[in-house]
């Protein structure tokens, strides 16, 4: 497999990136919507609610191997990119960087490379923890407590402080990749180019201080106890 | 005016190079920046000493010959102007100029600021050329092109291939140029023949001469001498998508 992605095109690639990346964005907003559950019925049944219909329903579970198909594929991806991009230019400038460039395009791989430091340890947090650990059951119901789960990570200062930092990166990686992603796909037109540029800055500020706020309010409010 | 040059001295193309430093006095604020050049290759013949090698030729911003990256931008601080029309007193309270060759894997030193841009030529013959039947002169308006396309292929056909566009982009991609000669064609009834070949031919021979990939940072078009538009690397981009979904298998 990853010898037929290196004979890809440049072009063939950055599809590929743009598609699967709009896609993980499908499932930010998704993730965003059950976390707000937390927000809106801090007694956390309708977030185990929804915890549990994401954890049983079989079309949710069959796009889950879509979902980390998709998070390997736009890693392996952009990682080829990157290292065909650093070996374009083997001996560098003494004086670069000072053309006019779009707001955070050039850092896409440190932020990549910080995001998915973050998604691994997300994952042995809560994803490990739900699959293979003990959870306990919430209430009188069969489902698990996963609300008392998250409760728990987002009262801990570190982590909270780690996923402040990492979803503020998230932000600048979306607010370049969204609209990016069109151009990519060959969509730039004169009308509509300057509004998905507005809704890329949008998102990827609604996104980022979306999850921030969830956790901030769990970890400052009595009314959640770990 | 007086300035510090820091310049790029490299012998040739299997020499190791390094930065030297020059002073030169008296420069006129209105001489232009290769004629400064030239004023400090003619002290350095009369001291017996190499003079520095760089490419120009038309030196009226048509021919795309000069290529020098001044102080961290290609073409030196002026936009849409290539560096042979760049006049001195665009200095002004600059002290130290550093001038260096495009750097490119794709474009190689061949000696102090000069490049092979040879690579561009390859991609051109990859598919940057249309089937024109031999025989009489066609009348001029046998063809009907709406304007706006006329103009579209014409802003294209303004690149020069200077190559300013791999000099800035942080990934030495050459998306802007290709997509320039690929749109300009693309956009003409003349160029349909081939339409769906060419593309396909010109970013795999992109490709394996060795440029980047596009980011999207927008560094090209900021930087082109021609004014060549992101917008054109999204439409080479549709018209890659339209090859290989519609052409037939090709051996690239």
């Amino acid at each position: 497999m990853s010898n037929s992605i290196l004979q890809y095109s440049s072009i063939t690639k950055k599809i590929v990136m743009a598609l699967v990346g709009l896609f993980l964005l499908m499932f930010l907003l998704v993730h965003l919507a059950v976390n707000s559950f937390l927000i809106f019925d801090p007694s956390r049944a309708l977030f185990n609610e929804g915890a549990h219909f994401m954890a049983t329903n079989p079309l949710i579970q069959s796009m889950q191997y879509f979902l980390f198909g998709g998070f390997i594929l736009h890693i392996i991806l952009g990682l080829i990119l990157q290292i065909q991009n650093w070996l374009a230019r083997p001996v560098r400038y003494k004086i670069e960087g000072w053309s006019h460039t779009s707001p955070f395009s050039k850092f896409m791989i440190h932020t990549g490379i910080i995001i998915f430091i973050f998604l691994l340890i997300h994952f042995i947090n809560f994803f490990f923890v739900a699959k293979f650990g003990e959870v306990p059951v919430f209430a009188d119901t069969e489902m698990e407590d996963m609300g008392l789960l998250v409760i728990q990570v987002f009262k801990i200062p570190g982590y909270v402080a780690f996923y402040v930092v990492a979803l503020i990166l998230l932000a600048f990686h979306l607010h370049h990749a969204f609209q990016s992603a069109f151009q990519s796909l060959g969509m730039n037109h004169s009308k509509y180019t300057p509004f998905i540029k507005g809704l890329s800055t949008v998102l990827s500020v609604v996104i980022s201080l979306g999850f921030i706020a969830i956790t901030l309010v769990i970890f400052f409010s009595s009314r959640y106890q770990a | 005016m007086d300035f510090t040059l820091k310049i790029w001295r490299q012998k040739d193309a299997k020499t190791r190079g390094s930065f030297q430093t020059y002073k030169v006095t008296d420069i006129s604020s209105d001489s232009s920046f290769l004629e400064m050049l030239d004023i400090l290759n003619e002290s350095l013949v009369l001291k017996g000493e190499m003079p520095i090698n760089f490419d120009n030729d038309c030196r009226e911003g048509i021919c795309g010959a000069c290529s020098l990256y001044v102080n961290g931008r290609p073409h030196g601080p002026d936009t849409e102007i290539t560096i042979c029309q760049v006049h001195m007193r665009k200095f002004k309270n600059v002290g130290t100029i550093v001038i260096e060759p495009w750097r490119s894997k794709a474009f190689p030193v061949l000696s102090d600021l000069m490049i092979d841009r040879s690579a561009f030529d390859k991609i051109i013959q990859a598919g940057g050329y249309i089937s024109a039947s031999t025989g009489g002169v066609p009348d001029a308006n046998a063809i009907l092109i709406r304007k706006e396309k006329a103009d579209e292929s014409m802003d294209a056909a303004a690149c020069i291939g200077c190559g300013a566009c791999v000099a800035a982009c942080k990934n030495a991609s050459a998306m802007l140029f290709v997509s320039a000669k690929v749109s300009h064609l693309a956009l003409l009834p003349q160029g349909q023949v081939e339409a769906k070949r060419r593309v396909q031919m010109m970013v795999a021979e992109m490709d394996g001469q060795g440029f980047g990939n596009c980011t999207n940072t927008g560094a090209c078009e900021a930087e082109c001498p021609k004014g060549i538009k992101l917008t054109y690397i999204a439409r080479m981009n549709r018209e890659f998508i339209a090859g290989k979904m519609g052409a037939q298998k090709m051996d690239l």
